[in-house]
């Protein structure tokens, strides 16, 4: 554990190495093995963080809080990448991918991890930026891997919405180095995030308003939140269903992961704005419109997509109201959430697969047709939606009834914004698990294995979560403060 | 602060405005090239300016950067691009000349009323690019909204980038100026190559409202 190979660096070795393999090895078996086994190694570089008990350097930094968000991203990252040895296959005999795109694919997924491991470790907010920046890019090329046209046309949109965003998250990065640089002086230092949060209340809260402004903006277009979420649905609906499962689980949370990190700032600066109201603000219109949105989709991955787009609004909400009751329902939350979210989305991947359709009018009677894969939705649903005794239950509980005690207005309204999505979900649940069965009753080779992990998971946080992980998440929740 | 510094300084983040309020109102795609490569040179000239008074060798790589890069290689890529695909005509605008020109003058307005307040304990020359890079951001946002095709988007993209590298180097003693105008210089060629490898024909006739909402309303 000591040296060049430590944990920190292997979180960030392991994936890039990979990338480069991945990129050169020709033959999707062993690329896809490789994809699988490379995530794994991750992943227990990260567990090895549990042990990492060192003072932050000058580039990278593990603390109580990006622990949580890095074992959960390498956690998905694993999961996703054994749903996406068998999906991708089917991809492959159906010939909708080319053995030259699956190598790609497989050096960007890597690519893709590198990138969220590394904005999720940096000690440095440009360093962060520039990381934000390339795990955006690599699930920009995967979403339009299909080339179709509405691919492409997902892509682009993706794109330029994404770009714009990490345009203006760039701006307030500046502003907060300049806000800096009178207390803490010029170089690395202004941009070191440990350096910055210990003398943030010296800081010109002016600049620091408009920085906080034009960072909400640019990273909250990546987390999808209302006004600037139109890239998500689409690029979820076109792309790759393992990228689907990787953008709602992980690559949102990475970008909220970055809002909570400048939120901090805002909150240790007293004269500044408090950050709460705006976050609530955009929370809540989230949550609402997109409960709204479910009503009339008609395809079933973008059904989800919006359902990520009102639970983030759930999460940011959270997070918004603060304290250290709503914190830690909203770092419940934003777990179960990835979990559950992840998981629905690999099943979808192979219903969609195996009835050659992403319509909900076309897929009736799964429980009938693929019992295993249809029931896994009907938990899946009923756990996204909301339902006791799942995790998200828990959560949202948690979240509604701390905003009860504060300001009953507003949870009236997010209330109502649970039950509307509540309600969606549940009518087109009827639709897809029930009934008389369309399209292929052919078996499907699903790799079950993830989506069991993932609902056993969220089935067992939901009736006892254990007493470490709680204690922890109070810790992570009284340090955002 | 010398006098001249500040002056030469000044002169060139404001040509950037000027460039970029130029961008605004082409109307061809070949023309909106061309001034995008100026736009590029007047940055590089920026660059290279700042870091000759502020002493700070590596922003010359940037402003390196900023004239073989954006003024001559992505310009001469896109242009071959256009003869290619035989897309050289007028690019569809939303709205008319006039009402871009005056919501652009507003934008203007608007970052030097924010900027210029806030900043008030920084010092002048910091301010003042801060003020002219918002400036040429939300122009370029501008120049993005009003374009329905994807060059002139990404033509648009590209000038709001350069605003940015201008805060960057504005910003002084910024760490890791260089890496983000590499990453940003990796981004631009990323679309401009997958532009040109998806070779999509049509794309840039769709890339427009219309298309979109094929796309956003579930389509089928």
């Amino acid at each position: 554990m000591n040296g060049l190979f430590n944990g920190v660096s292997l979180v960030l070795i392991i994936p890039a190495i990979a990338a480069a393999l991945l990129a050169i090895l020709p033959g999707y078996r062993l690329s896809a093995r490789l994809n699988v086994l490379a995530s794994f190694l991750t992943l227990l570089a990260a567990l090895s963080l549990f042990a990492w008990h060192r003072p932050p350097g000058t580039y990278f930094l593990i603390d109580d809080l990006n622990i949580v968000f890095i074992v959960l991203n390498t956690f998905v990252g694993f999961t996703t990448s054994v749903f996406s040895a068998r999906y991708i296959g089917h991809e492959l005999d159906t010939g909708r991918l080319t053995p030259n795109y699956l190598r790609f694919y497989h050096a960007m997924y890597q690519v893709m991890m590198f990138g969220m491991n590394l904005a999720l470790i940096a000690n440095n907010i440009g360093l962060m930026w520039v990381a934000i920046e390339l795990a955006t890019l690599a699930t920009v090329v995967m979403v339009g891997i299909y080339r179709t046209h509405e691919a492409l046309e997902a892509a682009w949109k993706y794109f330029i919405l994404a770009s714009v965003g990490i345009a203006f998250a760039l701006f307030g990065t500046i502003l907060v180095y300049m806000a800096a640089v009178p207390v803490v002086g010029e170089g690395l230092q202004g941009m070191t995030w440990t350096i910055l949060i210990a003398h943030v209340a010296k800081f010109d809260p002016a600049l620091l308003n408009v920085a906080f402004v034009f960072l909400f903006l640019g990273y909250g277009t990546k987390v999808g939140l209302a006004p600037v979420h139109a890239w998500l649905p689409d690029a979820h609906a076109e792309g790759p269903t393992p990228i689907s499962a990787v953008l709602s689980g992980l690559l949102l949370n990475v970008a909220l992961y970055a809002i909570l990190r400048f939120k901090m700032f805002m909150t240790l600066n007293v004269a500044a704005i408090a950050p709460g109201p705006l976050m609530v603000t955009v929370g809540l219109v989230s949550v609402l419109f997109a409960a709204f949105m479910l009503y009339r989709r008609r395809d079933i991955k973008r059904l989800f997509a919006y359902s990520s787009i009102e639970h983030m609004g759930i999460i940011v909400f959270a997070f918004g109201m603060g304290g250290p009751l709503a914190n830690f329902a909203g770092l419940l939350q934003m777990t179960m959430h990835s979990l559950t979210k992840s998981g629905i989305f690999f099943t979808v991947g192979h219903i969609a697969q195996v009835k050659g359709t992403q319509r909900i009018s076309e897929i009736r009677g799964l429980t009938e047709s693929h019992p295993v894969l249809g029931w896994s939705l009907v938990l899946g649903v009923i756990a996204i939606a909301g339902l006791p005794p799942l995790g998200v239950f828990m959560s949202e509980f948690l979240i509604v009834s701390s905003t009860f005690a504060r300001n009953p207005l507003l949870a009236v309204a997010l209330v109502l914004g649970l039950l509307v999505a509540f309600g969606a979900l549940l009518l087109r649940l009827q639709g897809f698990a029930f009934g008389e069965p369309t399209g292929s009753r052919a078996p499907v080779r699903a790799s079950y294995l993830p989506i069991f992990a993932h609902l056993a998971l969220v089935l067992v946080a939901g009736i006892y979560l254990p007493p470490m992980i709680v204690t922890w998440f109070q810790h992570v929740a009284k340090m955002l403060g | 602060m010398h006098g001249l510094d500040f002056d030469v300084a000044h002169l060139l983040a404001g040509g950037l405005v000027l460039v970029s309020f130029m961008l605004l109102y082409q109307d061809r795609l070949y023309a909106m090239l061309n001034v995008y490569a100026l736009h590029a040179v007047v940055l590089s000239l920026s660059v290279g300016w700042q870091a000759y008074i502020q002493d700070a060798p590596h922003l010359y790589i940037t402003a390196l950067i900023a004239l073989v890069f954006k003024a001559i290689i992505i310009p001469v890529a896109l242009h071959r691009m256009i003869v290619q695909l035989g897309i050289h005509r007028e690019i569809e605008t939303v709205a008319g000349i006039g009402p871009t020109m005056l919501a652009g003058i507003g934008l203007v307005g608007l970052s030097l009323a924010v900027m210029l307040h806030i900043t008030a304990s920084a010092d002048l020359l910091a301010r003042e690019d801060l003020a002219f890079a918002l400036s040429v951001l939300l122009l370029g946002l501008l120049i993005m909204v009003t374009r329905r095709n994807a060059v002139g988007q990404v033509v648009g993209f590209m000038s709001l980038e350069n605003g940015l590298v201008l805060a960057a180097t504005g910003a002084k003693g910024m760490p890791l100026v260089v890496e983000i105008s590499v990453a940003f210089s990796v981004l631009i060629a990323f679309i401009v190559i997958g532009i040109f490898l998806f070779r999509i024909r049509e794309r840039f006739d769709t890339v427009d409202v219309r298309a979109l909402d094929r796309v956003r309303g579930d389509r089928r």
